[in-house]
């Protein structure tokens, strides 16, 4: 919780004139600064060119595939729950070339194509958020083979977290252990930790630092040092999101899933999934890409992309002969067993982070938590035939 | 690369708005690589001059209405090395499709002045409802670059990357704000194949579904979500009956009860 700040860490209190001075000092650092934002209807993640972009005011109404902006009580800049889109599309582009080759006498010449990457400041990134990167920071980076151009963009990217005041209707970080608060501020991977709670005068900001970086760019902003009532006041408001998280996720998942490869109740979700993928598009920490190599109509020049791919495309599992997952219950299965399960196995850890958004944004509205759940009161009643 | 002798490029027509073909002609400076890599052999909407088969590569716009349509494409398949039905007429019968299942006498009857006039098969189908297809790519119209693929995937001998999964991923991919989702709108996007581009979506409309039915479409799980969205059960036989209302996984949903 927030209310392990002390007053001493460094922590300062910032009204909205203050992260108007922090955003144009990134700006001037040379820093594109991306953040939440409205757009059609959604709030989305973008370049903003001042806390004035913010959704000042606005809040969401998330339950299964379902998702509404409105009016919320308040003028909180921060007062919804996950915006549409993940982070991972500012550190793992979702389509991007990797290299050319162009055909020379008697052979060809490769050359590798420089990823776009430009210092990038990501305000507002949430607690489950921000464990997302942390856990695309394993996959990429720690886990032996290195992706460079993740690493490259991870290397020029600064983060400006946001805890969580108000929980959405599919939020369920409590339980992932990812949120709604970060607790070990200086090993969570951002620079700066924000949480907002609102006075009479409306919101203020609770501003930790949680890097070099951070105490550095927090000191060229106008903020005051943050008394125990400031850190009070934003640990009861993080402790209200807590306290009004929609959903929950079995404490046991990972064993649960496990042991439940066989159960008839994954025929049940494939009977309700579209198989369209949204769940692995939208969450934050699937990582999977295909490679495509495509050549010119000249003959002269190919190429190399990587595109983000799911396991629920056909195309995924295809083998000579064809795909290994033919049935929507094995890509479901494959989708949830490997997010809660062998991610375990893999990396030590879940691969969910509770933000929700394959809840919310799936067209249908299949809710991991509620399937988990399924599979546990359904247990026992395993077909091994199916 | 200069080849000795270039292969032949066939574009042919059947039961078709001749949209398809015109995303050929629409290809600018990549239809001048075409014109350098290939000997255009026969492609009327573009030349009258006809250079005679066999052909490398044909291109089937169209589907199948008449008897002549029959024979003619046996003779079109006989001629060519690789045959790639283009658009939603030759993968799926097109909008003509929306004919199967009444009678053609009745139909002829109310269309046309001298019905004796019309010659037409009871029912209109794709292409490889009558010889083996290469390849298809979908459509309607087809999608420029993916022509282009197409054609660059065979001059190298490689697999075309058209991808066959659900418009929804590179809705997403692209990081527009899903219209069903957050707009109440009805969207055919989770069981249509990606490759137009996202054009509807990206200016937050619902997909009507010009691409076809996915690799694995299951439109019974849309089916109540598209009448949250507001659609009764007419309006959603509706949505799936435009170009691609002969495909199977379409018709199918067309006919669906609640």
């Amino acid at each position: 919780m927030a209310g392990a700040t002390r007053p001493d860490d460094g922590a300062c209190v910032l009204d909205t004139g203050a992260l108007e001075q922090l955003i144009e000092l990134l700006r001037a650092d040379g820093y594109r600064v991306v953040g939440p934002q409205v757009t059609d209807g959604a709030i989305v993640l973008g370049t903003i060119a001042g806390a004035g972009d913010l959704p000042a005011g606005i809040t969401d109404d998330q339950e299964p595939g379902r998702y509404r902006l409105r009016q919320g009580t308040s003028q909180a800049l921060f007062g919804y729950a996950a915006p549409a889109q993940g982070w991972k599309r500012f550190l793992f582009a979702p389509d991007e070339t990797l290299w050319r080759a162009e055909r020379t006498d008697g052979g060809f010449r490769c050359e590798e194509e420089p990823p776009a990457i430009g210092r990038t400041a990501l305000l507002g990134v949430r607690p489950c958020d921000l464990r997302a990167v942390d856990i695309l920071d394993q996959v990429f980076t720690r886990s032996g083979v290195v992706d460079r151009r993740y690493q490259a963009r991870r290397a020029a990217a600064l983060i400006i977290a946001v805890e969580c005041t108000q929980a959405g209707g599919t939020c369920f970080c409590a339980s992932m252990g990812a949120g709604p608060d970060i607790a070990d501020a200086a090993n969570c991977g951002a620079d700066i930790i924000l949480t907002e709670f609102l006075v009479d005068a409306g919101p203020l900001l609770l501003a930790r630092p949680a890097s070099a970086r951070g105490a550095e760019l927090l000191a060229g902003v106008p903020g005051w040092r943050a008394g125990a009532a400031d850190c009070e006041a934003a640990a009861e408001a993080v402790k209200g999101a807590a306290r009004s998280m929609g959903r929950q996720m079995p404490a046991d998942v990972a064993t649960l899933v496990g042991r439940s490869l066989d159960h008839p109740h994954w025929a049940d979700v494939a009977a309700r999934c579209l198989g369209c993928g949204t769940c692995t598009a939208v969450c934050p920490t699937c990582f999977c890409s295909t490679v495509e190599d495509s050549t010119d109509l000249a003959g002269t020049t190919a190429e190399r992309r990587r595109r983000w791919d799911s396991c629920f495309t056909l195309d995924f599992s295809t083998l000579h002969g064809g795909p290994i997952r033919s049935s929507g219950a094995a890509r479901y299965r494959q989708w949830l067993a490997h997010k809660l399960a062998h991610w375990w196995e893999q990396f030590g850890r879940s691969g969910c982070v509770g933000c929700g958004r394959c809840i919310t944004w799936c067209p249908v509205g299949i809710d991991i938590t509620a399937e988990a759940r399924a599979l546990a009161e359904r247990e026992g009643r395993t077909d091994a035939n199916h | 690369m200069a080849r000795s002798s270039p292969p032949k490029l066939a574009v042919w027509k059947f039961a078709s708005c001749d949209g398809c073909q015109l995303s050929l002609l629409d290809c600018g400076e990549e239809l001048l690589a075409i014109g350098v890599r290939f000997e255009v052999a026969r492609f009327t909407e573009a030349s009258r001059a006809v250079i005679r088969g066999p052909y490398d590569l044909s291109l089937v716009e169209g589907s199948i209405a008449t008897a002549a349509d029959v024979k003619r494409i046996q003779a079109v398949r006989r001629q060519s090395r690789w045959l790639v039905s283009i658009g939603a007429c030759a993968t799926a019968g097109g909008i003509q499709a929306l004919r199967n299942g009444a009678a053609i006498a009745d139909m002829v009857k109310a269309v046309y002045p001298r019905p004796d006039y019309i010659d037409a098969l009871a029912t209109v189908t794709p292409i490889a409802d009558h010889v083996p297809v290469d390849f298809a790519l979908h459509g309607c119209p087809i999608d420029r670059k993916q022509l282009i693929e197409v054609i660059a995937a065979f001059l190298e001998g490689r697999k075309p990357n058209i991808p066959t999964h659900s418009l929804c991923l590179d809705c997403k991919r692209a990081g527009f704000v899903c219209v069903l989702v957050a707009g109440g709108q009805p969207c055919l996007g989770p069981v249509t194949q990606a490759g137009c581009g996202v054009l509807c979506p990206s200016v937050g409309r619902g997909c009507y579904g010009c691409f076809g039915p996915m690799e694995a479409p299951n439109p019974a799980a849309l089916r109540p979500w598209l009448r949250r969205s507001g659609l009764d059960a007419e309006a959603i036989a509706r949505l799936y009956r435009t170009f691609n209302a002969g495909a199977a996984a379409f018709r199918a949903a067309s006919n669906d009860h609640d």
